[in-house]
């Protein structure tokens, strides 16, 4: 659906932030977009988006080229921004305003989602708190059923029961025919929402690969003692966090946290498990 | 549902299916959660559950019909038996026998506990 071949960024002439990346995004899965703060996550969501442009290397965006902005492939990507702003509006004008820059726009589903969302109607978007602005951009984000849909730390400033509302949610609205791509670096937020992951680190892609794939290659544990089997633990109270080998066909669970910090400090020793 | 850390999401989902199952919540051959229904009451991925019913079916514990949906086969409760047999015998047994042994407990003193346990709990 999204192929991205051999990608130059950067804001400056000397100042790269992507140097030659290259990976694929297919329909039916939520990409968990994870990267240091400076690496980069945002700029490449907006790349996709044509919100930046690439200075080498193509972008295919359901068969755009994202840097031309046509409205044909615009209708098809709804973007949630990490910063944004609202207008001084209540939810009905900004719908009224906004939706018919969609045609697939179901109204029916996003009066549902503010209803779950515990929106108050009455208000005025500039007058919310940033959690209910953040929500009311993420549902009308879903009911624009676009293909691509674009969300960078969507989790950031929501309360507690809004975030299992917003696990819910997202797990309902993933079809076969959209892709989902969260940046976030609240990852316990999204852990069992994400089949795939893509981690950003040093101008690169330190890793690309589904969950399946990664714990069939390598598994997660608690061990008592680090030994050579083990490529990267962190201590705990009763032992140690460990990543290693998958050696016995284990089926351990994905610890994204634990994987994100085992990649950025040995990202070598990692390279061969996944080409 | 309260994830644990060690084991894949998919197997603990399958675990939790077949809990319902034995508890007789699902009997045989009603209809389960769909995909999306399940996806959205565990907050998952829905393509983990799909992987959970891909499992189960290939274990005949449930059954695809096409277009309907997903139904609790008609031997599913030996069938599970069986499935978690074969892992419990193989996975927690061993851990469980290295405490025995460790801790020096008798079989004695278990069979009395494993009793009293049976009491309690299921009243039988």
């Amino acid at each position: 659906m999204i192929k991205v071949n051999n990608l130059h960024f950067g804001y400056g002439k000397n100042q790269p932030l992507f140097k030659n990346i290259s990976f694929q995004l297919d329909a039916g899965h939520i990409y968990g977009l994870l990267g240091k703060n400076g690496a980069g996550k945002s700029s490449l969501l907006k790349n996709l988006a044509g919100l930046v442009y690439a200075q080498q290397g193509t972008l295919d965006v359901f068969g755009f080229d994202p840097a031309k902005r046509q409205p044909a492939m615009l209708e098809q990507i709804c973007f949630i921004p990490e910063e944004f702003y609202l207008p001084a509006v209540k939810i009905d004008a900004y719908v009224k305003a906004n939706a018919p820059f969609y045609k697939k726009f179901n109204h029916d589903y996003f009066t549902n989602l503010i209803q779950e969302f515990d929106i108050p109607v009455s208000q005025k978007l500039i007058n919310m708190s940033y959690g209910q602005k953040k929500k009311v951009i993420i549902a009308f984000a879903l009911a624009t059923q676009a293909k691509l849909i674009i969300m960078d730390e969507p989790t950031n400033g929501l309360d507690i029961p809004s975030k299992a509302q917003f696990r819910k949610i997202m797990a309902s609205a993933l079809t076969d025919e959209c892709c989902i791509i969260i940046s976030t670096h609240q990852v316990r937020d999204l852990d069992n929402l994400i089949d795939s992951v893509i981690m950003l680190d040093e101008n690169d892609i330190a890793l690309q690969a589904s969950v399946d794939e990664i714990t069939e290659k390598l598994t997660f544990k608690k061990v008592k003692a680090v030994d050579d089997s083990i490529i990267y633990a962190e201590p705990s109270l009763s032992g140690y966090y460990a990543v290693m080998p998958n050696y016995h066909q284990e089926e351990s669970k994905l610890d994204l946290e634990l994987l994100f910090n085992a990649i950025l400090t040995e990202k070598t020793k990692f390279k061969p498990y996944f080409n | 549902m309260e994830f644990r850390d060690n084991k894949a999401i998919y197997l603990q989902i399958a675990d939790y299916v077949c809990e319902h199952i034995l508890l007789e919540k699902w009997k045989a051959e009603e209809k389960i959660p769909s995909v999306r229904e399940m996806a959205v009451e565990l907050e998952v991925n829905p393509n983990t559950i799909m992987r959970t019913y891909d499992l189960l079916q290939t274990k005949n514990i449930i059954s695809n019909k096409r277009g309907i949906g997903f139904f609790v086969a008609e031997k599913a409760v030996d069938q599970v038996k069986d499935f978690r047999k074969t892992h419990f015998i193989a996975d927690e047994l061993p851990v469980l026998f290295r405490n025995i042994y460790l801790l020096n407990i008798s079989f004695d003193e278990l069979q009395r506990k494993y009793e009293n346990f049976i009491k309690e709990n299921f009243n039988a």
